[in-house]
């Protein structure tokens, strides 16, 4: 059973921060598509649209019938752990690292007529001797690629303390998290989230320290928060910030947001929508300018090293929702933006999780009938979005169906949305 | 003496005999802005952005782009930022005369009040006994209502917003129709955010201030500071806003010129 881990040491300041390094990187074009259902959080491998095999590793052809339409499809994943080793020795500087390693092979239960595919994965502390049962699951490693990992058949006590899976993972016990604005309902969620899932503490960013909002000074007076002030729209204040606690991040959740909903033409001007940009995008852009180095610098610091950054984006950023048409506008911006972020960060392992909700359960969706993701529901997508392995989550039943319905055709989920649908 | 009494006044202000005084705010990303509730049109702040700091955007030189409303910092409202004043000729921040951008001023001390009463109205009849003590308000003068409001540096406590809004200190309705129709002031200036109190809007009519001394072709001055330095009367004001088309008001340096003898 995993150690359950204990609160880290503090750090030896008189020893050089660790450079972050990375596991392998490298993929086929086609293998980017187990990391491609590994990102949203799902396991995925070809199956066969003429035979019906499942395949691994991805490939161009089926290895039983050479038909070349091979189709991603979710995978349930339990199997049969056949084999394991562990690892005391590696040529790669990440692995050698954090040895020792333990991996193994699973063969995957039989879906249908044909012979189950075996898989090469990383095994869990709490997966038995072989043989025995497991579930596999694609995560997201250091470098941004899937990997699979065996997980015990049944949830272990303090299982994500695994050192293997904490790899995997963004877990956010006994990690500093600031959320840059905790004044919204989104905000107070998400800093009650994270102090339940472990945050010792959590920076909580106040703009415009005249206004009072309901909640806000019950979040102040919890004992793992501390106030500090940011206001995005402010260059010196955001630099201000990153100076003041910038090294003592480990996971940054951007809840500084500006909403409003309206259509291009019911709001006359562009005073809005630049303020939605202003906080949106260009807010996200000096963050990421005055907090991103030094995150960067820390992805390898011990055990509680900087791990994440989390945008709260919207499904409106891939399909503009015309009824809120300048902020779906200042959020595709961000989501472009967030995904330079991952380029330029992933080099650190510091994960980009982007969220894309559905319409929220706040003050500017009062005319929107439900369902509407609560903010509540929202941070905890956030936290499972980091104990889990993924990088795109989409909340709410809205978003899931404009995510399917984009993916399949973002043309006609267009002209679906301009005309009301 | 001298056949001109401009230079005169100069070497006053070299010999010291006539102090200048700074009644105007830094202005800086981090003084609070004018609140409006947030269906509303909003103000910007204040923001300063770096163009270059003799790096590689630029070598030789620091230089930055700022951005702000008309009415941000300490600032000028012309005629026409108020619906009262919006036909009236040269109400707009280009065409005030200039020559009403240099006037007299009279300092009305309400700073006990205030203390006491951030809701504190200055009504007519306190300008009334004022006049007894310093004197009847000349006309085309400022009245400036020092409440040492600019000494609060914490911005929490400058705004001074509750539940039911901000609570700030400013003139009555019948004070500023005192000051508009009987003494045909400049206008009237403040060391808060507004010449309207911070509950203003609950005043008949709402933000009276505003809608008098605008609807009457005056200005206002908002966040002014240093009013403490200044003599209840006699001082002359410098209070030329930037030359804005149309504009509405403006950030301005309001200098003060005192005479020490």
């Amino acid at each position: 059973m995993a150690k359950p881990l204990t609160k880290p040491k503090r750090k030896n300041p008189v020893l050089r921060t660790r450079a972050p390094m990375l596991p392998p990187a490298p993929r086929s074009r086609i293998s980017l598509g187990l990391t491609s259902g590994a990102a949203r959080g799902a396991f995925e491998l070809q199956v066969c649209r003429d035979c019906g095999a499942v395949q691994y590793p991805p490939r161009e052809a089926c290895r039983e019938c050479l038909s070349d339409l091979l189709d991603w499809t979710p995978q349930r994943g339990t199997g049969e752990l056949v084999a394991h080793t562990t690892l005391r020795h590696a040529m790669e500087n990440y692995f050698r690292e954090r040895l020792p390693w333990r991996l193994g092979i699973v063969k995957l239960d039989r879906e249908g007529a044909n012979e189950a595919p075996s898989l090469i994965v990383h095994v869990h502390g709490d997966c038995g001797e072989p043989p025995c049962r497991v579930r596999v699951r694609a995560m997201l490693d250091r470098a941004g690629q899937a990997v699979l990992l065996a997980l015990p058949e049944k949830d272990t006590p303090h299982m994500s303390d695994d050192p293997q899976m904490r790899e995997l993972t963004c877990d956010p016990k006994f990690r500093k998290v600031f959320v840059t604005d905790g004044k919204s309902p989104v905000g107070q969620s998400v800093v009650k989230a994270m102090i339940a899932a472990g945050s010792d503490l959590v920076w909580v960013g106040e703009a415009a320290p005249w206004k009072k909002i309901p909640g806000f000074e019950e979040i102040r007076a919890l004992p793992e928060v501390t106030v500090v002030d940011l206001d995005v729209t402010n260059p010196d204040s955001v630099k201000r910030c990153a100076g003041q606690i910038g090294p003592k991040v480990d996971i940054l959740v951007n809840t500084a947001e500006q909403h409003r909903a309206y259509s291009v033409g019911s709001r006359y001007g562009t005073e809005n929508a630049r303020a939605e940009m202003e906080i949106n995008y260009f807010g996200l852009l000096r963050l990421a300018q005055e907090f991103g180095p030094v995150m960067m610098a820390r992805g390898g610091d011990t055990e509680t090293n900087a791990v994440a950054w989390v945008n709260i984006l919207s499904i409106f950023a891939l399909a503009n929702n015309p009824d809120q048409s300048t902020f779906s506008a200042s959020k595709a911006a961000a989501h472009s933006l967030a995904q330079a972020m991952r380029a330029g960060m992933h080099r650190s392992g510091v994960r980009v999780i982007n969220l894309y909700p559905g319409p929220l359960d706040v003050e500017w969706n009062q005319e929107l009938r439900p369902p509407k993701v609560t903010p509540a529901a929202l941070a905890r997508a956030i936290v499972g979005a980091l104990q889990g392995g993924a990088e795109d989550v989409y909340p709410g039943d809205v978003a899931k169906d404009w995510y399917e319905r984009w993916r399949t055709d973002p043309k006609v989920l267009e002209r679906e949305l301009a005309h009301g649908e | 003496m001298n056949a001109n009494p401009l230079l005169d006044m100069v070497r006053g202000i070299a010999e010291r005999n006539i102090r200048v005084i700074d009644l105007t705010q830094t202005l800086s990303p981090d003084f609070p802005q004018i609140e409006l509730p947030p269906e509303m049109g909003q103000c910007w702040p204040f923001r300063l952005e770096e163009v270059s700091r003799y790096d590689d955007r630029g070598l030789a030189a620091y230089w930055n782009n700022f951005s702000c409303g008309e009415h941000t910092g300490t600032h000028f409202d012309a005629p026409i930022h108020w619906v009262s004043g919006r036909n009236l000729p040269n109400n707009s921040t280009d065409t005030v005369p200039v020559e009403n951008m240099v006037a007299p001023a009279c300092v009305v001390d309400c700073a006990t009040h205030a203390e006491q009463n951030a809701d504190f109205l200055l009504s007519a009849d306190f300008l009334r006994n004022w006049e007894e003590e310093h004197g009847r308000i000349p006309p085309r003068s400022w009245v400036l209502m020092r409440t040492d409001w600019s000494k609060r540096s914490d911005p929490e406590s400058y705004q001074n917003f509750d539940e039911e809004g901000q609570h700030t200190p400013g003139p009555d309705t019948d004070a500023v129709r005192f000051l508009v129709e009987e003494r045909d002031v400049m206008g009237f200036g403040s060391e808060c955010i507004g010449t309207d109190a911070g509950q203003a809007m609950h005043l008949r009519p709402p933000y009276p201030c505003h809608y008098y001394i605008h609807g009457a072709g005056r200005y206002g001055l908002q966040c002014l500071t240093n009013l403490d330095l200044l003599p209840p009367t006699g001082s002359v004001l410098f209070t030329a806003p930037l030359k804005i088309k149309q504009g509405s008001g403006s950030p301005l340096r309001v200098l003060a010129l005192v005479w020490e003898g």
